[in-house]
């Protein structure tokens, strides 16, 4: 239905993100229930597999799996053979001896997960868990199944709705997986940060860009703060945390210009006063949290997607329940 | 490959829903406990009929929901990956009441093996009963029907398919001879 | 020695002839089926053009050896047409003293299949700080006359001034690598939409048009010698068109590579295709054809540069940068310009081998195919089509983007100096 990996946005057609979606909206039911556990995938195996630290996508994608009764393994880069250099490569064909199902991979370097799904290492499939400066899929996915919540009652596509994505667009996979996502269901995204923090050729992507957030906000739907780190000002990106706070931050003020129903997203984890303020990070209209429970779901969505049906060198048998 | 044998029509269909309505009340001892619960696809659509029946005759309501049971299909492997349908539980919820489990056919007994798994995460009925509208033999799991449409001896060459104009054309039972 | 006939050639693809050969000269050309000798290499319907001159290979002896040695590199060298090789400095130890040149010229002696000329780093180390000792490796055996930091820029404007006159004490050459470091950091592929999309940091054209510029500039000061290795943008045409329209004495190289591939097979994120500079847009292409065409860049040079299996099986961003080249150049330059008929094969055997034997002051190299000249040359057979694959690649390593690819014809046969290296497409 959506394939054999999860790579990228850029991948998926509206169809396919949509019936990520509907997936997820199914097993939100479960997420709600007391006994929070699926047998679905009982006997497989998911190797979550992090050269970088992220704590939170990692126990997402942990919760998501052991909800459906997979086996999860973690493999951490910190203390384990991959610091002491072993490569990529020997890493996949040791998960590849272990008969993982299913890798999920977080790489500082771009379009690693492509290398592991490509390269004839591995057999199972591989989920983008974020690679260096180019894709978080399913952080994507989980910021428009909030956003359809929000703003479209839960269902359909984001036809129409208006979607402002503020910060370090070059260095956000965030933001790039959101703009190629969000535009496949129908959204108008506009992307607002310095010219400095904006990668070269953001003209020919399919949003709006400006570099005043000022201007966008009071046709906004929805706002997206992306995180941005104070190393920056190194990379003379921008000349303080203070100039930057003061030109793109969101603050109280800059809230009550968004229309009053508008919601504020933030993949996390925040730098209150930076980017957002405390106030409007801990105001009704962050979904923040929210975005926190939608992402385990999404992840679990991904997983019973990618996992939950015959492998590709099982043949297709037709079901005979029912027929 | 033989045309498709009509086995029921509107008519018989029409009647045995109504014959299921009136032995679900009378096993049932009053509908003051029941929850409907059926099976996507067609399981709905006959649980739907059942409960409008039941409504009918009894001048009063039965709680109606339904119930996707393929998280829980034990032949997951064996296909391509499904799409998820609607699960929805009434309000009042299923503890200590009596779960009719609706499907439109009965065959190998593995989706009710699966339904019963579900019922069995989301609460803990008094107890459970299965309504189907053909139960055509086969069983490879020790599962009854409570209530049955018809009785339909078959072979396993052949398919049988019940129709609702919720989703189909018309209301009907077919059987057809797979090709070999 | 026995004597040679290459029998019944299309001399630059022209007239038809016998060449004799005896010792290592020409010492006949005469009607097809006249000429007498020892051996016999047929050629007829084939095209016969000088030994191939690359300006720019790296044969990794001494230091990495794994990925190639001067001995796998000059057959693969042979085997692609080459007579003669330029071999980068940047070895290990690099090539900045004497001492190393002369080793590296001596093994190339020893292989025996092509003219091995060592390239003097500019700076000890290539460090960028300290000028290496240029007169004594230009004074050396191996009569070093190409110096450069490749695979580094000289970034130092003042070192690249220095360097630049003080070759000119032996006619000397400044090959660089125009690459501004600062504007390059953990650059990854050509900046531009797709390195947007692709979160793959950019590497801008104006990294390598700003130096060219400034290193024009610079040579027409100082009335010195200037060689821009692998050109890549159009943007860097424009300065060199501009700087030779200016007098300067400025040459420059486009790789094989920048003039058939585009950045978009970056989008399979597959390290083959990392090579430094990067692979640009189809504007680039198609300028940098132009300017091949037209003169303005003088010479074609592979960049050949082998590495190890590890260093290209991995992510992008760990892989190293460079792809193979001696073995699939004239493939793809017969693909890129004479099928398409932008050039004929006069101009491939100037742009190929007597305008960089010039460059690199090369004596015995591409010289024409008379009678009297050193016999380095080669036999093109247009009718057999090449299909490169990893196991018909003589090089120690396989990182070739061109695996799998098929090209108009093949090398047949290859003399160097009167002995045949290559025949009927093997090592003779």
């Amino acid at each position: 239905m959506i394939g054999k990996h999860l790579l990228s946005t850029y991948d998926l057609s509206r169809d396919q993100a949509l019936s990520i979606l509907d997936t997820t909206a199914e097993l939100a039911a479960v997420s709600e229930r007391s006994v929070k556990k699926l047998p679905t995938l009982r006997g497989r195996t998911v190797v979550n597999l992090f050269f970088e630290d992220s704590t939170r996508t990692r126990l997402s994608f942990e919760l998501a799996a052991k909800r459906l009764s997979a086996d999860v393994i973690t493999f951490s880069a910190k203390g384990s053979s991959v610091s002491k250099g072993e490569s990529l490569k020997d890493t996949a064909l040791t998960l590849e001896a272990m008969g993982a199902d299913a890798v999920i991979i977080r790489h500082g370097a771009s379009g690693a997960p492509y290398r592991l799904a490509n390269a004839g290492w591995i057999g199972g499939s591989v989920i983008n868990a974020g690679d260096g400066t180019h894709e978080h899929p399913t952080q994507a996915l989980l910021d428009a199944f909030t956003l359809r919540r929000h703003l479209r009652g839960g269902v359909g596509d984001l036809s129409g709705a208006r979607v402002v994505i503020v910060g370090d667009v070059l260095h956000s996979r965030v933001a790039r997986s959101n703009v190629r996502l969000l535009h496949t269901l129908g959204a108008h995204v506009t992307l607002v940060a310095p010219p400095t923090l904006l990668p070269v050729g953001v003209e020919s992507w399919p949003c709006t860009v400006s570099y005043h957030i000022d201007e966008a906000l009071p046709s906004a739907d929805a706002i997206m703060m992306l995180r941005v780190q104070a190393e920056r000002m190194a990379g003379s990106y921008f000349p303080s945390a203070l100039e930057y706070s003061r030109l793109y931050g969101l603050d109280a003020r800059r809230m009550r210009a968004l229309p009053p129903d508008a919601v504020v997203l933030h993949p996390g984890p925040m730098n209150r006063g930076m980017e957002i303020s405390a106030e409007v990070a801990d105001s009704p209209r962050a979904v923040i949290v929210e975005q926190v429970t939608n992402g385990v779901n999404v992840r679990m969505a991904v997983l019973y997607l990618l996992l939950g049906g015959a492998n590709s060198e099982t043949p297709d048998r037709a079901d005979k329940e029912g027929v | 490959m033989p045309p498709a044998r009509v086995v029921l029509d509107e008519a018989d269909i029409s009647r045995a829903v109504r014959r299921m309505a009136h032995e679900i009340i009378e096993k049932s001892r009053g509908i003051d406990q029941l929850v409907l619960l059926g099976i996507p696809t067609r399981g709905v659509h006959l649980a739907q009929r059942i409960a409008s029946a039941i409504a009918d005759i009894e001048d009063s309501s039965v709680p109606f929901g339904t119930l996707d049971v393929t998280l829980y299909r034990d032949d997951l492997r064996m296909r391509q990956v499904r799409a998820l349908e609607p699960t929805s539980i009434p309000s009042e919820g299923i503890d200590h009441r009596t779960v009719i489990l609706v499907d439109d056919v009965l065959y190998s007994g593995r989706t009710i093996r699966a339904a019963l798994d579900a019922l069995n995460d989301i609460g803990r009925p008094a107890a459970v009963r299965l309504a189907v509208m053909v139960d055509r033999g086969h069983r490879e799991l020790p599962i009854r029907p409570d209530f049955v449409g018809k009785n339909l001896p078959t072979s396993q060459a052949e398919v049988v398919r019940v129709h609702f104009t919720e989703s189909d054309e018309s209301d009907e039972v077919l059987i057809e001879q797979v090709a070999p | 020695m026995a004597s040679v006939v290459v029998r019944s050639g299309r001399l630059y693809g022209d007239d038809v002839r016998d060449l004799v050969i005896d010792g290592d000269r020409i010492v006949d050309v005469c009607k097809p089926g006249t000429g007498a000798g020892d051996v016999v290499v047929e050629a007829d319907g084939c095209i016969v053009l000088p030994g191939l001159v690359d300006l720019h290979t790296h044969l990794r002896e001494p230091g990495r050896e794994h990925a190639e040695t001067i001995e796998s590199g000059s057959r693969a060298a042979a085997k692609g047409g080459y007579t003669c090789v330029h071999a980068m400095a940047n070895t290990s130890p690099v090539a900045d003293t004497a001492g190393v040149v002369e080793q590296v010229w001596r093994r190339g002696v020893e292989a025996g299949l092509v003219d091995v000329r060592p390239v003097g780093a500019v700076t000890t180390g290539l460090r960028g700080e300290q000028l290496a000792e240029l007169g004594a490796m230009a004074h050396s055996a191996a009569h070093v006359r190409v110096f450069s930091d490749d695979g580094l820029c000289v970034h130092d404007p003042l070192m690249m001034r220095r360097a630049l006159e003080y070759v000119k004490a032996f006619d000397g050459v400044i090959a660089q690598h125009a690459q501004d470091p600062r504007l390059t950091e953990g650059a990854q592929m050509n900046e531009g939409e797709l390195s947007g999309r692709l979160g793959l940091a950019g590497w801008p054209a104006v990294a390598e048009e700003s130096i060219i510029a400034r290193d024009v500039l610079l040579t027409e000061h100082v009335k010195s010698r200037l060689h821009v290795c692998h050109v890549s943008t159009a943007g860097s045409v424009d300065v060199i068109r501009w700087a030779k329209g200016r007098g300067i004495n400025v040459t420059a190289e486009a790789t094989p590579h920048h003039l058939l591939l585009t950045e978009e097979l970056v989008e399979t994120f597959d390290p083959l295709y990392k090579v430094n500079p990067p692979l640009r847009r189809s504007e680039d292409v198609l300028a940098l054809r132009a300017a091949v065409a037209d003169g303005t860049i003088d010479i074609i040079a592979t960049d050949h540069a082998p590495h190890p299996r590890e260093d290209k099986d991995c992510e992008w961003a760990a892989a190293a940068m460079g792809m193979l080249g001696l073995e699939t150049a004239l493939g793809v330059i017969a693909e890129v310009f004479v099928k398409t008929e932008l050039m004929d094969w006069y101009q491939v055997a100037d742009r190929m081998s007597v305008a960089p034997a010039r460059i690199g002051a090369v004596a015995d190299q591409g010289q024409p195919l008379a009678v009297g000249s050193v016999a380095n040359l080669l036999v093109w057979d247009p009718r057999t089509p090449t299909e490169f694959n990893a196991g018909s690649l003589s090089s120690r390593s396989s990182n070739s983007p061109y695996l799998g690819m098929r090209f108009p014809g093949s090398v047949r046969h290859v003399l160097f100096r009167g002995r045949l290296t290559v025949r009927e497409a093997q090592m003779a």
